[in-house]
Formats: C-alpha cells, sequence, structure tokens
C-alpha cells in the first residue's frame, strides 16, 4: 500500500500526462504482481462492493477525533471529499504513533486485512479500523480510507493507463484496452496475462458468437385488424404450431453474457462492449461460478411489477458517459436470456433450441434476479397464440418469438427458423416545432419538446399542427446536439419558448391516445415520450392527424391492447 | 461600554482615541503588523512594535508619521495603557494590548504558536498575554488544519529541489515557489539555509521576483540569516537554448505565478512551481490554485494553537475575526466560552 500511496502522490503532483505514464510505468515496474493487479484494478474504476458504510466512517472519525457532527460537516464541506476529510481529521487530531514495523503490500491489505472486514460486527469494524488509522502514516492513511469508501480513484483516467501498459509491453493500447474490459478478477495470473506481449487468449475470453437474427414473419404494411386472418397467414407459412416454441419478445438490448475463465463480458448485437455499463447483470453472471455464453436481451426492469421498464429507461443506462447511482436505481437492469450458446467450454450452437433451453434453465437455477429465463407461451393452435399475443402490452413486451424445434443456432439473419412477430405499435413520426429549456440539470439546455404532425390527409401538404409535448426518452448527447441545432434554426421567440424550423422528425411512442376538445388538434395522446430520432425522415414524411385519428377505435380511445 | 469596538473605520478604541489595524484614515493608528489588509496608508500617526519598522517603513509613505515602541514598552494614549507583545506571525508583528479602566483587552492580530519542536527563526515567538477579552484570528478555524513541524516541510521542499535538480543540466527543471513577501518568504528562505547545514551541504543562491526583495533586505538588516538571494530581472535570460534557471530554486509572490513573468523560465515542462500555504493542506485548493506541489507551511495559528490560545489567556471573552470566525466561536462557545464572531475587514490580502 505504501507503493500506492507513493504513486498517488506522484500522480497527484503532476498535471503533465507524460509524467504521469511514466509514473505509471515505474509502478508497474516495482510493485510485485500480487500488488500490481490490485492497483491496476483500482486505477481501472475498480471498487471494493459492499464494504462500510460511510455512515459509519463519520461516526469513526468523529469518535477518533472528538469533533462534533456539526463541525465534521463544516470540515466536510470545506474539503469536499469525505476519505480525504476523515484523513486530516483523523491526522490533524489523533495521536498517532506511525509505529508501524510491517508494511504489508496492498494485496495483503485488501484481501487479508479489508476484505474480511465485511463480515465483522460495526463494532468490531470500528476496533480494527480505529487501531489502523493510528498506526498508518499520513499517505497510506489517505489510500486507506479511500479503499474503505469503495472507490480508490486515484487521478489518472483508464486511457492513460491503458497507454502506460501499452508503451510497457509494446502492444496497441487497443489491445490493452480491450484486455482491460469485463469484470476480471486482481489475480497475478490475469495480471501477468495482460503486461504479457505474447499473451493470446486474453481477448480470446471475451469473444461473442455471432447472433442469430430473426425476421419479421407479418408483411411490412400489415393492417393488423384480423387474429385470425393473422393465424392463417402464419399457419400457412409455418405448418403445425406444436413444430415450434413461442417466448415473449422483449424489446431492450440484444446482447450476449459471457463468462469464460472467471470473468465476465457483456456484448451487445452492435459489436459494442456493455460490460461496464450493466454491473448488476454482471455481479449476477459472475456469482454463477460457471463457464457459460447467454444469448438474450438487456432491459430496464421493475423488479417490484416483474416486467420490463420501457426501452427509454434502458437509454438512460447506455446514453451517458458515467453510469451514476441514480441511473442505477432509477432503471435497474435485467438480462433475459433465452438461448445458451457455450456451456463449460462446449459450444452448443448445434445441439437443438430444446436441449439449449433446458440445459440453460439448470445453468440459470437460482440465479440472481438480474439474470433470468425468457417466458414461453404455449398453444394449441396458431389462433390461440394470437389471442395470448394481445396481452404483450401488459407484458411490455413487443409480441412473440417463434423459434423452430430442432433447429441450431446459426449466424446471422437466415429466414426459416427463427421469426418475429410483433404487436402493432402505438408510434407516430412528428415533426418538432417548438424546444424550451428543462430544469434542474437540464436547465439552460433545450429538452422540453412540441411536436406536430399535417392537419390534411396527406403528408407534406397543409399546415403543422401540434399534437404532443414530450422531454423524455433521448439520450443527453442527443439533447445536446439538438439544442445546439435548435439555437441555430430558430424562427422566432416567445420568451423561452423557441419556433424551429419543422426539420427533424422523431418517432413518438405513447400508450394511448384519445379524441379531445382540449387540443387544438382534437387529440390527446397518454405518456407520448420520444422513442427515437428519425434522422432518416424528412418532415415531409411524418404522419398525418388522419392517420393519428385513425388509431382511435369508436369509443374514443385507441385499443391499448391492440 | 467595552474598551475596543469595530466601526466604519477599524476596530476602535473611544477611551484612547485610537484604532488598531484601521481600514480608513484616521488620527491615530495602532498597527499589529506591515501586512497591507492590516498596515494601509493615510493614517495621521502609527504606533507600531520597533521590531517591525523597517518593514512598516516600506510599506508606508515616506513622510509616514511612525512611533516605534519596543516589546513589553508600556504607553499611554488618551489614559489608556498600550504595550506591544511577539505574535510570531512575522518579524515585528506584535499582539496590542490595552488596558482600560476596568479590564484588560488584547488584540492578537495574527499569530502563531510555535509547531514542537520548530520555532520561527525570523521571528519573536508567541507570548500569551493575560487578557479579560482576546481578540483572536480564525484563518485557519477548522479542525484538519494542523501544521507539521516546520524542519519536515524544509525537507520536503530541498527533496523536491534536489529532484528536479538531478541529472544533467538540460534536462533539470525549474523549480518555482509561491511564497508571501512578508513573512513567509524570509522563514523559507532561513527554514532552508539550516535544512541545507543540517544535510552539511553548502548553502545555496535562490533566485528572488523584484517584489520579495525589500523584504529580505529589512530581514537581513535585523540580523536574520537566510540563503542568499539574487534577483531574476538581474540576470538577463541567456540567447539561445541555454536556460540559466535550470536546476535553480525561484521565489515569487503567488500574484506573479499567473502573469507572463514566469514564461521567462521556460515553457511548462521546464518548470515545477509550488506553493507554500496552509490553504495547500486541501488537495482540491491546491489543484484549483493551479500548482504542482503544495507545501503545508503557515505564518497563521492552526486549529490546536487557536483553540489553546483562547484557553491559555485566561480571557472571559472571545472575539473572532477573520476566516472561519463564526466556527471558532460557536466552537469555543460549546467549550463554555463566551466567544462569538467580530465583523472586520482584515484577511483580504496576503492570507495564509
Amino acid at each position: 500500500m505504501r507503493r500506492l500511496a507513493s504513486l498517488y502522490d506522484e500522480l497527484d503532483r503532476t498535471t503533465s500526462t507524460d509524467a504521469k505514464v511514466a509514473a505509471l510505468k515505474a509502478y508497474f515496474r516495482e510493485a510485485a504482481e500480487e500488488d500490481a493487479a490490485w492497483g491496476l484494478y483500482f486505477m481501472a474504476g475498480g471498487k471494493l462492493k459492499r464494504l462500510v458504510q460511510s455512515k459509519f466512517l463519520r461516526a469513526w472519525a468523529m469518535a477518533a477525533t472528538g469533533v462534533e457532527e456539526w463541525l465534521f460537516d463544516e470540515s466536510y464541506s470545506t474539503v469536499g471529499d469525505l476519505a480525504e476529510t476523515v484523513t486530516l481529521l483523523v491526522d490533524a487530531m489523533t495521536d498517532r504513533s506511525e509505529t508501524h514495523a510491517d508494511h504489508p503490500g496492498l494485496r495483503e491489505w485488501v484481501e487479508d486485512r479489508i476484505l474480511p472486514m465485511r463480515d465483522d460486527s460495526p463494532a468490531a469494524q470500528e476496533a480494527r479500523v480505529l487501531r489502523w488509522w493510528r498506526e498508518l502514516p499520513r499517505g497510506e492513511l489517505f489510500v486507506f480510507i479511500k479503499l474503505m469508501t469503495g472507490s480508490m480513484r486515484i487521478g489518472v483516467s483508464k486511457t492513460l493507463v491503458e497507454r502506460a501498459i501499452a508503451e510497457l509491453t509494446g502492444l496497441e493500447k487497443q489491445e490493452i484496452a480491450h484486455r482491460l474490459m469485463g469484470d476480471w478478477e486482481p489475480t497475478p495470473a490475469f495480471y501477468r496475462s495482460v503486461m504479457d506481449p505474447e499473451a493470446s487468449d486474453v481477448v480470446e475470453t471475451s469473444r461473442p458468437y455471432p447472433f442469430y437474427l430473426a425476421s419479421p414473419i407479418l408483411p411490412h404494411d400489415w393492417d393488423y385488424d384480423d387474429d385470425a386472418r393473422e393465424a392463417e397467414l402464419i399457419g400457412g407459412q409455418l405448418g403445425d404450431v406444436s413444430d415450434w416454441l413461442a417466448e415473449w419478445k422483449y424489446d431492450g438490448i440484444r446482447a450476449q453474457l459471457i463468462r469464460r475463465n472467471g470473468r465476465v463480458f457483456l456484448w451487445s448485437r452492435g459489436d459494442e462492449n456493455m460490460t461496464e455499463r450493466f454491473p448488476e447483470v454482471v455481479r449476477a453472471a459472475a456469482r454463477l461460478d460457471r463457464s457459460f455464453v447467454l444469448d438474450g436481451e438487456l432491459l430496464a426492469w421493475d423488479f417490484e411489477a416483474g416486467l420490463p421498464m420501457d426501452f427509454g429507461s434502458l437509454q438512460t443506462r447506455i446514453g451517458r458517459k458515467k453510469l451514476t447511482d441514480n441511473a442505477l436505481r432509477e432503471a435497474p437492469a435485467a438480462f433475459v436470456a433465452y438461448d445458451l450458446l457455450e456451456d463449460d467450454g462446449v459450444d452448443l450452437r448445434e445441439e437443438p433450441i430444446e436441449a439449449r433451453r433446458e440445459r440453460m434453465e439448470r445453468v440459470l437455477e437460482g440465479a440472481d434476479p438480474a439474470l433470468m429465463v425468457a417466458d414461453q407461451s404455449s398453444a394449441s393452435s396458431w389462433s390461440e397464440l394470437a389471442v395470448s399475443r394481445r396481452s404483450s402490452r401488459e407484458r411490455r413486451v413487443e409480441g412473440l418469438m417463434l423459434k423452430r424445434r430442432g433447429s441450431s443456432y446459426q449466424a446471422g439473419r437466415r429466414r426459416g427458423d427463427w421469426w418475429k412477430w410483433k404487436i402493432e405499435p402505438l408510434t407516430i413520426d412528428a415533426v418538432l416545432v417548438y424546444a424550451q429549456p428543462g430544469h434542474g440539470r437540464r436547465a439552460n439546455l433545450l429538452t422540453d419538446y412540441t411536436f406536430a404532425v399535417w392537419d390534411g390527409e396527406t403528408a407534406g401538404e397543409g399546415e403543422l399542427v401540434t399534437v404532443a409535448k414530450a422531454y423524455s426518452g433521448l439520450t443527453d448527447e442527443e439533447f445536446v446536439e439538438i439544442d445546439k441545432w435548435a439555437r441555430r434554426h430558430t424562427i422566432e421567440r416567445f420568451g423561452p419558448v423557441r419556433h424551429l424550423e419543422p426539420v427533424h422528425v422523431f418517432e413518438l411512442a405513447f400508450e394511448g391516445v384519445r379524441l379531445s376538445t382540449r387540443h387544438k388538434s382534437g387529440v390527446a395522446f397518454r405518456f407520448p415520450r420520444m422513442k427515437r430520432w428519425r434522422t432518416d425522415k424528412p418532415a415531409a414524411e411524418a404522419d398525418t392527424l388522419a392517420s393519428v385519428r385513425a388509431m382511435i377505435g369508436s369509443d374514443g380511445e385507441s385499443d391499448s391492447a391492440h | 461600554m467595552p474598551l475596543l469596538q469595530v466601526d466604519d473605520k477599524g476596530l476602535a478604541c473611544a477611551a484612547g482615541g485610537f484604532w488598531i489595524d484601521p481600514w480608513k484614515p484616521v488620527p491615530v493608528a495602532v498597527i499589529t503588523h506591515a501586512h497591507a489588509d492590516h498596515a494601509r496608508r493615510g493614517m495621521g500617526r502609527y504606533y507600531a512594535a520597533a521590531a517591525g519598522l523597517p518593514m512598516l517603513k516600506r510599506r508606508m509613505a515616506r513622510d509616514a508619521d511612525i512611533v516605534a515602541v519596543p516589546y513589553g514598552e508600556r504607553f499611554e494614549l488618551g489614559g489608556v495603557t498600550l504595550s506591544f507583545h511577539p505574535a510570531g506571525h512575522c518579524l515585528g508583528s506584535a499582539q496590542v494590548r490595552v488596558e482600560g479602566a476596568d479590564d484588560v483587552v488584547v488584540a492578537a492580530g495574527d499569530y502563531k504558536r510555535p509547531v514542537s519542536p520548530g520555532t520561527d527563526p525570523t521571528c519573536e515567538p508567541f507570548e500569551v498575554v493575560p487578557c479579560d477579552t482576546f481578540i483572536t484570528e480564525a484563518t485557519f478555524a477548522l479542525p484538519i488544519y494542523r501544521w507539521d513541524p516546520p524542519e519536515d516541510v524544509a525537507t520536503d521542499i530541498v527533496d523536491w529541489w534536489d529532484a528536479n535538480r538531478a541529472g544533467p543540466r538540460e534536462r533539470q527543471k525549474v523549480s518555482v515557489i509561491a511564497a508571501y513577501s512578508l513573512g513567509k518568504a524570509q522563514r523559507l528562505l532561513a527554514l532552508l539555509d539550516r535544512e541545507l547545514a543540517r544535510r552539511g551541504e553548502a548553502r545555496r543562491r535562490v533566485f528572488i521576483h523584484g517584489a520579495l526583495e525589500h523584504m529580505i533586505k529589512g530581514y537581513r538588516d535585523q540580523g536574520v540569516e537566510m540563503l542568499p538571494t539574487f534577483r531574476v530581472g538581474e540576470s538577463n535570460r541567456a540567447r539561445g537554448s541555454v536556460n540559466p534557471f535550470r536546476g535553480h530554486l525561484v521565489m515569487a509572490p503567488p500574484g506573479a505565478m499567473a502573469g507572463p513573468w514566469i514564461k521567462r523560465f521556460g515553457s511548462a515542462k521546464d518548470v515545477d512551481t509550488a506553493f507554500a500555504s496552509g490553504w495547500m493542506r486541501i488537495r482540491g485548493v491546491r489543484r484549483r490554485a493551479g500548482y504542482d506541489r503544495g507545501f503545508v507551511i503557515s505564518d497563521h495559528a492552526d486549529w490546536p494553537s487557536l483553540v489553546r490560545t483562547c484557553v491559555e489567556t485566561g480571557a472571559k471573552k472571545v472575539l473572532c475575526t477573520h476566516g472561519n470566525s463564526e466556527t471558532l466561536a460557536r466552537f469555543l462557545r460549546r467549550q463554555g466560552v463566551d466567544a462569538e464572531p467580530l465583523a472586520t475587514a482584515y484577511g483580504d490580502e496576503e492570507d495564509g
């Protein structure tokens, strides 16, 4: 820990990236492997979870220093960092012997001293911690307290760490970045493999299989008005319903969850490493303690209701650079698995789907709630299945997936064995016409929008009439981009409201639409939100009031269970 | 009516017809020390501790009327008895003891207490003056502030300097350290002198910013032993690639660090900057200020010294001025001391 503390000092003492990289390289060269592995873990943003609650840390600091709570709070507000406040108070207000005969390394500190504290009672924790506080020199005291708060942000970006290791190993930075992705254990073996210019299996461990993609079973322009006709059409194409498995189709991010050699990876179909964006899923996979590759859907999940949350909630998890506690709380994630591609190192893709599914259910038995198996729907006829598909909206799913029994897991989009049978979505494409600034975090950013559709029968003709307001569903980056654009394309201003050039089209999703006399357009949407920015669509192709009205049934409301 | 009261001009003694460290023109000013927020021009007559006279003269107009009184010597103003006592803040800094008919008030001005085991080689140590009312500063009145022995800080500074002057000349860096021009700069020069002697090393010359020169000379004239100094302006930057400052220590007031002046020492990679101040105790403060290094050394009292001093004076009433005056007063009240903040205009400049 002494070596890490001195690295911390060195990094803290310079603003030059070259100097920081030099300090990092010296650390990796000099520190013992088992210690450097932990050092690397913390530098890469690794945390020690569920260690000590900060309220206890505060209480112990007050007890050790005799500083009352109001004075502690004043100190904290001056320093701005809890670990540093505690360090300074303990350093200033206690008699510290600093008679530390032994200097255990970082591994010993973390594995033999700090982590075992998790199982202690608060009183036992306090006794231990206060003794260490008395004995540790100031620099190490700070590192120790930082570790106890869970995070040891050391003042370097991961990129800089990757650069230092790339320079040490002579490898490409991308290769090192790849090696440091995902959830790895800070073992000497792993550390050696990261630092080994010759190692080849470091990345292999994380590689997903090519995804097997389904095709829509219904024609693009299907009008969805008759279940019997649908059943007939599908039966005609797919044959006997008993040859097929039907499972609910979740509207999330398609991903493979990989656990190999004790490390967990989460890859999206877009070949994006999502591992760090979904820690709860990664944790759940890590607890299973076996090797596997799962195919499934990443979702924001409402654990109370036992239902998925909308796609917009999921976007709050992927749209931001840093994963905040708030995002984790408000959009907890789950991985809904529907296929097992590898188990215990064995490639199962040629096995029949029922066998894969059965094996998957065994693998996931007793898994954390964040890791679940996709629900199936069974029916004795296609028309029965068409009826049960009506419950999709209550289940907050997009419809059904149809998978041929006995089929293997293929690569890419191959028509024949996997089909998607989607429900009609309640969405419209509308034109952004007004924008005004939001509140709080969005103050001074144009994030509150008003949308319009064409007032006639034909898109692109007549006037645009406003139909809905929406504030959510876009990523922060998209909001920033629109903000910038809107400021340069304002036709007119009414106080904070900007009338914009009618250029951008957004797909708005909503729970229902009904007739309304309170709105100029004569329609009102329930919970409208932005589903996606249709950068592919010009304003002239947005929806019309006529097409919106067509969604409304004879009772004046849309059929939300359509 | 209290013997001393804050009015719009300063800390006023109505009975004696004088003001302590006034911030607006008054006929009679009693000055604790020569820092700009305590000693201002434009007063009718100044009373100050004799040991601080050379420094005060450098701050005042040439024709200022200054009466210098040795520490401990009593004098009267309007029937009120006054005396100066060492405050330990900088050379010649004084506490003002004011004795009225009924009570004794001590206005300590800025002060510091010796940090065990080190004392300040540049000025007389603080003297505890028993009183009924004690007026204390509160610049660093939070329990996060405690100073290390200054000898240890001097060791750190020489280590830093040595690290920057290691290796061949062309790879050495210029060590530029910011220090306040009165007090801190001289204290560092004296501490570094002792540190080098302790290491058995020869004295080294320190380059200084012109603004430090007068005060350093004032200290030398009073016999304070410091490292030799050489004004930066006199050593013209050599032509070509040779940077004459490489490996050397340069000392400058904080104000010079942000301006064009520092550019003469080379680009950012040639220069390592540091600030010697109590504020450097907090990492965020140092990072915001943009220094590479922070050396925590102050001429103000740290938290334990503030609390100890307020108790040791035996004062029944403590008034707290500049900095965290509310915090110190609240803390003292909770310890059973009658204490309250006192609003003044001190602490605007050269704090820390």
